[in-house]
């Protein structure tokens, strides 16, 4: 299913003007309608209000003051908190999706923040830089220093990235920890989804970014 | 001798202050002998009387009605020039046209609290059992007492469900009892630099505001208004000692410094040489002006008994569990007798019980203090959140 059929905001994924951004778009179109929604690391609440217009109930957890007070002063229900040390707050079951979008690579304890993702909520949504993305992998090969992107222009010394991993790594974390992948997509350096299905490997090398819909494994 | 210079009596005779505590500059309800007001101490409070302003307008289906809730020391004027005093209403920052409490908009009711000063029965009250003055007699009374009394009113009113419950400090705490003990009757709650307890450092600094007070002899054991008295010394101590609280140190520093007031040289005496205790002093004697010694002692008692955990078996959660309310909870980053740290308990609480809460932390050097005055990102953040509630609750823009 594409971007464009699903939703009815309009070619947002090929470029079209449009108010959201496309891996939100993407992120949005795998929370069904209705559901109640758990947005950590919410920024400046974009994703929150694409969710709104999708009539979900969303809430948000923001570590920035300038990031939670712009997100209220939009009328969101966003708090400010810590996704290492916040998380731990919240009973299980609350959310029916918990939304991690480009944050988990911030977090101190990506483990044990992935599930707590998929404590509170029976589904989680999880977004990162893939750091096998051939552009990471040339700079560090040929350029010999550590990568810097359109999407992570931060030097290594200042960036708030602590723990840069991969589609592959990702997908063996999500093994080890018996987390179940109901849909996984990459997106390219523009936010849209890579097209043909191929294998992991290629992914990992064309994706800019990784975007999972996890649900929990049967295993435990 | 060394110099001293005392803090200067009242302008404001005690009789023109107590002329607002049985005849107040405002509306008042009035609830009779079949209608007590249950007390936490034991006590049925009967008859009683709530002093309250509104501004704007009830609309059709009584949909658009906002409490605001009064801090320690202040009362029912919100928004309209003091009866006695002559200042500007209180909140007039927040409240008024084209603000974020428009009453054009909203029908805003605001009363004063039981035990207050202003018109709703209070200790400065007459005890129509002796004719004279409650003082001490008067029952000791908490904040659900307050709320129990405002939700009176409410039904009195014939308004079923707030759209929103609004208030600061004490008035903040008053708005957490409201969704404990009424959450079908609170859409939407603005909860501002409050607790859902007071801290022991809290209760310490009220008890030496109480000692103040009692410490002065025209005080005669809560009895002064018999002897035509009013212990102005000790209330202006107590509120002196409070008002360092309201603020910072980093916003005394910016106002005053070490900066003399009216010389150049210290005059070797216990003088007001310094503009910080210039102004305390200022502080001290205006209140007095309008408040009731024994007032400020139930009052702050009131605050010193509250804690909401406590009435749910230790666990805030409960007090919250399943609760549809919408909660903003603010919070300012220099308030240090009503820190974050107790806003972000609450907000762990209300997170625990899955409720709708945004929670915005507000850097300012202003202390406590800042609820009260122009600190527009605060006034962003109010006016935004009614208005997606306003959305969600079914208020149209010119719902009036």
């Amino acid at each position: 299913m594409s971007v464009q059929e699903a939703l009815p905001l309009g070619g947002l994924a090929t470029g079209q003007s449009g108010q959201f951004r496309a891996d939100h778009v993407l992120v949005a179109e795998m929370v069904k309608p209705g559901s109640k929604v758990l947005d950590v690391g919410c920024g400046e609440g974009d994703l929150l209000q694409l969710l709104e217009t999708r009539g979900i109930d969303g809430r948000g957890i923001e570590l920035s003051r300038e990031g939670v007070n712009r997100c209220v002063a939009k009328g969101l229900a966003v708090v400010q908190g810590d996704a290492d040390t916040d998380l731990v707050n919240y009973p299980d079951d609350a959310f029916d999706y918990v939304i991690l979008s480009q944050t988990l690579q911030a977090t101190r304890q990506p483990k044990v923040v992935l599930e707590n993702l998929l404590r509170i909520g029976r589904r989680a949504i999880v977004s990162f830089p893939n750091f096998g993305f051939w552009k990471m992998r040339l700079q560090l090969l040929i350029g010999g220093h550590m990568p810097r992107t359109e999407n992570l222009p931060a030097s290594w010394y200042d960036t708030a990235n602590i723990h840069f991993c991969t589609i592959k790594d990702f997908v063996e974390l999500c093994d080890a920890i018996d987390v179940k992948m109901e849909r996984a997509e990459a997106l390219d350096l523009y936010g849209r989804p890579l097209r043909l299905r191929m294998p992991w490997w290629v992914w990992n090398l064309f994706g800019e970014q990784g975007v999972f819909l996890l649900t929990r494994g049967g295993g435990k | 001798m060394v110099g001293v210079q005392s803090i200067p009596s009242p302008a404001i005779t005690a009789d023109e202050r107590s002329h607002e505590v049985d005849h107040p500059s405002s509306q008042v309800a009035q609830f009779g002998a079949e209608q007590p007001l249950r007390l936490d101490c034991g006590v049925d409070l009967s008859p009683f009387q709530i002093a309250y302003q509104t501004y704007g307008e009830l609309n059709a289906d009584r949909s658009n009605a906002i409490l605001i809730c009064h801090a320690l020391t202040g009362d029912q004027h919100v928004a309209n020039v003091h009866p006695v005093t002559g200042k500007p209403g209180w909140w007039e920052t927040l409240v008024g046209p084209g603000r974020p409490l428009d009453p054009q908009h909203y029908f805003i009711i605001c009363s004063n609290v039981i035990g207050g000063c202003m018109g709703s029965t209070g200790p400065a009250s007459i005890n129509p059992a002796t004719g004279k003055v409650w003082g001490l007699e008067f029952p000791v009374i908490t904040i659900p007492d307050m709320v129990r009394a405002q939700a009176m009113l409410i039904d009195r009113l014939g308004i079923d469900t707030l759209f929103a419950v609004v208030g600061g400090s004490m008035g903040g705490m008053q708005v957490l009892q409201w969704t404990a003990a009424y959450p079908s009757r609170v859409f939407s709650v603005l909860a501002i630099a409050c607790s859902t307890r007071h801290s022991a450092q809290n209760i310490a600094f009220h008890e030496l505001g109480r000692q103040a007070v009692m410490a002065d002899p025209d005080w005669h054991g809560g009895g002064y208004a018999d002897h035509g008295l009013h212990p102005h010394r000790g209330l202006a101590v107590a509120r002196m000692a409070a008002h360092i609280t309201y603020l910072s140190d980093a916003a005394l520093h910016r106002k005053f410094g070490r900066r003399m007031q009216d010389r150049e040289l210290p005059t070797f005496s216990f003088d007001a040489d310094f503009q910080v205790e210039s102004y305390l002093r200022y502080q001290g004697s205006s209140f007095v002006e309008r408040f009731d010694a024994n007032s400020y002692l139930y009052l702050t008692r009131a605050m010193d008994y509250f804690d909401i955990a406590g009435d749910h078996g230790g666990v805030l959660a409960k007090a919250f569990a399943g609760i549809q309310t919408r909660f903003c909870v603010v919070s300012f980053t220099s308030d240090w007798l009503f820190p974050t740290s107790e806003s972000r308990a609450l907000v762990h609480a209300l997170n625990a019980s899955s409720a709708r809460v945004s929670f915005a932390e507000i850097e300012t050097d202003r202390g406590h203090d800042a609820f009260l005055l122009d600190v527009p990102e605060f006034f962003d953040i109010s006016r935004a959140f009614l208005e997606s509630a306003g959305k969600a609750r079914g208020l149209t823009a010119k719902n009036a």
